[in-house]
């Protein structure tokens, strides 16, 4: 039990997000001491406690990062044990894979990993609410039905609240899972419902939820300095001089171990406040070691990449067909050079942790995506047993992929002991800007050819990207065997090249997608002009009339749904129905990705000096046959069509001499409200289990707006982010 | 230095150097921790208090400057008429994703409409350039607007 930490959420949730840790019952701290043994709460699963004013409480076991899983998740359960909305309460887990395997925000997979688990979680609490009624009044369960928080005996018109059944359900044995029989969707009376966050009202009032906001009795505050070069070690430091500075209590260096993805060397600043703790690292006036690594430069990748593509592949992944004699073969070939770049996470909540080193016991409250590999890297980095490490999953300012890694938890931890006090460590934002897992740049070289019909009969993609001297394309920069339109042309070859270049990446939001889909959508609407083809009808024959390709779960692509949503997004923006005024168009892509099918259309106007105003989005999206929150699942699609409007319109890293040049949000630019357009979303319901809203909405939002960007000005769109001056008449 | 402040309606003594922030004498001095920390430099507004009524980012103002302001954040805005009901109308219609900034989009959008209580579309987008939102919640951040000023959501 944590004496007095503070998340600022009430007390007990305080409480309630420390008793998970050896396994021992949630729930358990709840029970007042002067509660009587009968009214205490009874936890019916892992998941649920009834308590016996018949409040019911329901564990989210994931991180949340603002894609909503706090609610959503227990939405499915309190569904199906057919609780009252009103009476829920939503707790979060700590990290404890023993209780719930593996926790963590990443893949938009919570939805579909979760769907079927948390409805049988939901189902047997319903079950042993029921039977402890049926016991009670004699009668058969099967003659008990529910209505919100209460059993009900229709034949002999009696009735009981949950609370009221919570002792004794809790001391009945659950029925096994699978024989319960789950509710019909048309009875539904909470998923599908737009439900606000559970957190909404304390977000709106300003309650300390994130990790930044945790603060434990006699804490102090860290900072961190690294070096601009990645990975480089400490030459010298004045940590005397910082020392002298007011409310200083430890300078320390750090040697660092296990690469930047563990404990980078760097120089420790521990001070009574992060502002004293930051005036002294000022002080240290750190120099750093040489390091290779400061050779790196953007004007040398894109030499490095110009050169790639001039030379013969390093290898071939995928070949189908004959590529070359359908070249020589077509009735009209185009080729392009597409290109992104390095891009930043940017969470507005800047990378932080807060950890205590106490009895050979660390104690860690991180907002993080995932936590159990933190906690293992932590043991592993400061030669503790990860039994003694209790990491506490706290609400987080932004995910996107950036906290899935814990570099930032190993550093609190290892300064916490250090300092021999409990320790917050807040990054600064331009140590956030320049220490990231950045979405990797990379070049697509093309080559495309059509038959006199206009059908694509061969395509080449020549991708070029940064990984190891060995030819292994680095974290998040690879490219599948089967990504599109491999399998749906006759002729396709798809080479690799792989640029010795060691800037750390990492997933961001859609990871691969993200980039790949406005190189490969882009020239798919080349092809298209050069075919004299309208865009979306080109879209669809190149569909064709396939099925599902592939495996599913694997590398399956349903075309079917891909075909829905195309349509549904044409008929909607009324495609090809709209007059258009001069320099204003809507483009239109479509991409496959983390198991949701999504077709954008955008419209822009583009003025006479190049600047892009995007007038409106439409979306068609299609993640099966059930959306669990539609306020949550809106607000993942609007999200991740601006964030990759965002992206494509204002957004690069760039580095110099090895360290990355861009430092804060004057020279890394992120969408702002003026900016943003309407963005019209529709789901297309089919019939597959429910799948997640985290990332698929992304990845379709650079290539449409690039296409909308030539449908308004004849200038094709080949590099990110979109450089207006391009766009200017004369 | 000494500074006795005013914030939130309580007289607050504090000690510390005179280029400290507002921002972490209101959150590390002060334990008022609704004020969030994004950029440093005044260009994310999630620290956006208001002193006197007006929207201040409390990052880049040094305690020297606060002078005898009153220092309004977050945590007191449910105080006032109009930020009770931004508050409310951010709540009916879920703004939030991560929420980290919407305590600075609701005192940038508090002081708009305490100064101007139905902006039109473009005056609203011009109060709340100044506060980024990483999620992106900006279209549902416009309808709030305009749902606590009385206005159909829908421009």
């Amino acid at each position: 039990m944590a004496d007095g930490a503070q998340t600022g959420a009430s007390r007990r949730d305080v409480i309630q997000l420390v008793a998970g840790g050896g396994g021992l019952v949630l729930g358990f701290a709840l029970a007042g001491k002067g509660e009587a043994a009968q009214s205490a709460p009874a936890k019916l699963n892992t998941y649920v406690t009834v308590r016996p004013d018949g409040w019911v409480e329901v564990v989210s076991k994931n991180p949340e990062v603002g894609q909503g899983v706090k609610t959503s998740m227990p939405m499915i359960i309190a569904e199906e044990m057919d609780a009252d909305w009103n009476k829920v309460r939503t707790l979060q887990a700590v990290s404890d894979p023993v209780l719930f395997g593996r926790q963590f925000a990443g893949g938009s997979l919570s939805i579909p990993l979760h769907w079927d688990e948390l409805r049988r979680v939901g189902a047997t609490a319903r079950a042993l609410l029921i039977a402890a009624a049926a016991k009670s009044w004699g009668v058969e369960p099967s003659a008990c039905t529910t209505e919100p928080g209460r059993v009900i005996h229709k034949a002999s018109g009696r009735s009981a609240d949950y609370g009221s059944l919570a002792a004794a359900a809790g001391g009945l044995t659950a029925p096994d899972p699978q024989t319960l029989k789950l509710k019909e969707p048309a009875d539904y009376r909470i998923v599908g419902r737009f439900t606000p966050q559970v957190d909404t009202p304390a977000i709106v009032s300003g309650k300390p939820l994130f990790g930044i906001d945790v603060v434990l009795p006699g804490m102090l505050f860290a900072t961190f300095e690294k070096a601009p070069v990645f990975g480089a070690g400490v030459e010298s430091a004045d940590l005397d001089a910082a020392r002298a500075m007011k409310g200083v209590r430890k300078a320390f260096l750090v040697e660092g171990s296990g690469g930047l993805e563990a404990l980078a060397p760097g120089v420790a600043v521990v001070a009574d406040s992060w502002w004293r703790a930051l005036k002294a690292r000022e002080k240290l006036n750190t120099r750093w070691k040489a390091s290779e690594a400061s050779q790196m430069s953007s004007r040398r990748f894109e030499e490095m990449a110009a050169g790639s593509a001039r030379s013969a592949a390093d290898k071939v992944v995928r070949h189908d067909g004959d590529v070359d004699a359908a070249l020589k073969s077509a009735s009209k070939t185009i080729e392009a050079e597409y290109a992104y770049p390095y891009i930043s996470h940017a969470n507005l909540e800047p990378q932080n942790c807060t950890a205590r080193f106490q009895n050979g016991k660390m104690e860690i409250w991180a907002p993080t995506q995932n936590p159990e590999p933190g906690r293992q890297l932590v043991a592993k980095t400061l030669g503790l047993k990860p039994e003694d490490i209790t990491v506490h999953i706290i609400r987080a300012g932004g995910g996107f992929g950036r906290r899935l890694s814990n570099e930032y938890m190993v550093e609190a931890a290892w300064i916490a002991r250090e300092a021999g006090a409990p320790v917050k460590l807040i990054w600064t934002r331009e140590d956030d800007m320049r220490h990231g897992f950045y979405r990797p740049a990379g070049w697509h070289r093309f080559k495309g050819g059509l038959d006199a019909q206009g059908r694509i009969i061969a395509w080449e993609d020549h991708f070029i990207t940064p990984g190891s001297r060995d030819g292994q394309p680095g974290r998040s920069a690879a490219m599948a065997a089967t990504e599109f339109p491999a399998r749906f042309t006759p002729n396709f070859r798809y080479n690799l090249s792989v640029l010795p270049i060691s800037v750390p990446t990492g997933p961001l939001r859609a990871p691969g997608s993200n980039a790949i889909s406005f190189a490969v959508q882009g020239f798919i609407d080349e092809l298209a002009h050069a075919a004299g083809a309208d865009p979306v009808d080109f879209r669809l024959k190149l569909l064709g009339d396939f099925g599902l390709v592939g495996t599913p779960g694997r590398d399956g692509y349903d075309a079917a749904r891909m075909r829905g949503v195309l349509k549904k997004v044409a008929e909607v923006s009324g495609w090809g129905r709209t007059k258009m005024a001069p320099r204003q168009g809507q483009g239109v892509a479509f991409h496959f990705s983390h198991m949701g099918y999504f077709a954008q259309v955008v419209q822009v106007r583009v003025a006479e000096d190049g600047q892009i105003k995007v007038e409106k989005v439409w979306v068609a999206g299609d993640v099966g046959r059930q959306i669990v929150n539609p306020s949550g699942a809106i607000q993942q699609v609007q999200g991740s069509v601006l964030d990759g409007l965002s992206g494509a319109l204002g957004q690069e890293i760039t580095l110099e001499n090895g360290a990355v040049v861009q430092g804060n949000f004057d020279s890394y630019r992120l969408m702002r409200i003026n900016e943003a357009p309407p963005v019209d979303v529709h789901f297309v319901l089919s019939d597959n289990p429910p799948t997640g809203l985290g990332e698929p909405a992304l990845p379709p939002a650079p290539p449409a707006l690039c296409n909308a960007i030539f449908a308004a000005t004849g200038k094709r769109i080949r590099r990110l982010p979109v450089d207006p001056a391009l766009l200017a008449v004369g | 230095m000494a500074y006795t402040l005013s914030v939130n309606g309580r007289t607050r003594r504090v000690d510390v150097e005179p280029d400290t922030p507002l921002l972490w004498v209101l959150r590390d001095t002060l334990g008022i921790l609704g004020p969030k920390f994004g950029c440093g430099i005044a260009q994310c507004g999630a620290c956006t208090v208001h002193i006197d009524g007006a929207p201040v980012r409390s990052c880049a103002l040094p305690i020297d400057a606060v002078g005898k302001g009153r220092v309004t954040t977050i945590e007191a805005i449910g105080d006032n008429e109009v930020g009770a009901r931004v508050q409310k109308a951010w709540s009916e219609l879920d703004v939030a994703q991560c929420g980290y900034c919407q305590p600075g989009q609701i005192m940038s959008a508090t002081a708009l409409l305490a100064a101007n209580p139905r902006p039109n579309a473009e005056e609203i987008d011009a109060a709340m350039a100044g506060n980024i939102c990483r999620c992106a919640t900006y279209i549902r951040i416009r309808a709030a607007v305009r749902r606590a000023s009385g206005q159909p959501e829908e421009a």
